[in-house]
């Protein structure tokens, strides 16, 4: 039933997910992007290789899901990462707001402090 | 007791300065805050010339933010009752003091200004008036209570209540029935005052285009998670 991934597909997955997970670390290492930010991407390429490289597992996760064959359970898989990513984002991204939402009102108060001292 | 008058204000240049002089008319002795919401027009100008504080924000962040930082800023300066009123004219400056006795006479920690209490000679339209009753049938079902007025942002705070809504538990992307909602929860005792309230002199209502829409969907999806959310620190206590 699970058809094994042809020698193509294999290539094609393990490149695009190492070339993504060095991507990544490539970022990090030149302070471009931020450790609490990269773990998500560093995850979901780690376990596209695993599962490119560890066909039986991929195969399991196959029957798992109810996939037809190993390459739609790879795509579903890489879906759900992206939308794990997207809301990972959209919490930072409302921690950010809000961040700055206080920032702004700090640096109001403050200045206006100072502004009224100066008047003086 | 020390009143703070807080106007939080966004691009009200033309609107302000009567709000203002007739602030000044009702309660002399009160100290003004305006909070200018980022304008790009003569609000803090007209604010500074009046002879209010001013404190203003390096960019536009909406009308419950500038709010709360009126409220950060009474608790820092120690005021020990805030009443808010809108920049652009539609509530009447005169009732102010009605506001203030409440909390001065401790009847109440939140007195709302309400337009549908006693003769106050309000007539909305129809569309408005269907959206203000959905809002009131909203605010019932979460809190068991019928106020009359659940979109009024004329209102006053006693110090306790001050200090909690500068608190990151106030719910600036949304203020007026959010925030009713929010203080009857957190265990305060609010108390609807009846004020005076005109239409707008002009300028853009925050109640323009697609924003009742997401209001009531907010509404909505507060109703359906209040069961699971956490409630807001004890009403006495609160330190921020």
């Amino acid at each position: 039933m699970s058809e094994a991934l042809t020698l193509h597909q294999t290539i094609f997955a393990l490149v695009t997910s190492l070339l993504t997970f060095a991507f990544v670390l490539e970022l990090v290492r030149r302070r471009r992007l931020r450790e609490e930010y990269s773990w998500l991407w560093l995850l979901a390429s780690g376990i596209m290789v695993l599962l490119v490289v560890w066909f039986r597992l991929l195969v399991v996760l196959t029957h798992l899901v109810g996939a037809v064959t190993p390459i739609n359970t790879l795509l579903l898989f890489a879906v759900l990462f992206l939308f794990a990513i997207c809301v990972h984002y959209s919490v930072i991204v409302s921690r950010l707001t809000s961040q700055v939402k206080t920032l702004a009102q700090e640096l109001a108060l403050v200045s206006a402090r100072l502004e009224e001292r100066a008047d003086r | 007791m020390k009143p703070l008058v807080l106007i939080p204000a966004f691009n009200e240049g033309a609107r302000i300065g009567g709000v203002l002089s007739g602030v000044r008319a009702a309660v002399p002795d009160a100290t003004v805050l305006v909070v200018d919401d980022g304008s790009s027009d003569a609000t803090a100008a007209v604010a500074r010339a009046a002879g209010a504080r001013l404190v203003r924000l390096p960019f536009n962040l909406g009308a419950g933010v500038a709010a709360q930082t009126g409220y950060k800023f009474a608790v820092r300066e120690r005021y020990d009752c805030v009443v808010q009123l809108d920049a652009d004219g539609q509530h009447e400056p005169a009732d102010i003091p009605g506001l203030l006795a409440v909390i001065a006479r401790g009847e109440a920690d939140v007195a709302i200004g309400s337009r549908f209490l006693g003769d106050a000679g309000y007539r909305p339209g129809l569309l408005r008036r269907a959206g203000m009753g959905l809002f009131r049938w909203l605010v019932w079902l979460l809190t068991g209570v019928r106020f009359s007025d659940v979109t009024s942002g004329f209102r006053a705070f006693s110090g306790d209540v001050i200090r909690f809504v500068a608190t990151e538990w106030y719910p600036t992307d949304y203020a007026d029935a959010d925030v009713l909602i929010t203080l009857r929860r957190a265990g305060y005792r609010l108390r609807e005052v009846p004020v005076r309230m005109y239409p707008r002199a002009g300028g853009r209502s925050m109640h323009a285009g697609l924003r009742p829409v997401y209001y009531v969907f907010k509404m909505l999806l507060s109703i359906a998670l209040a069961p699971l959310r956490r409630e807001p620190a004890a009403r006495k206590g609160i330190r921020i």
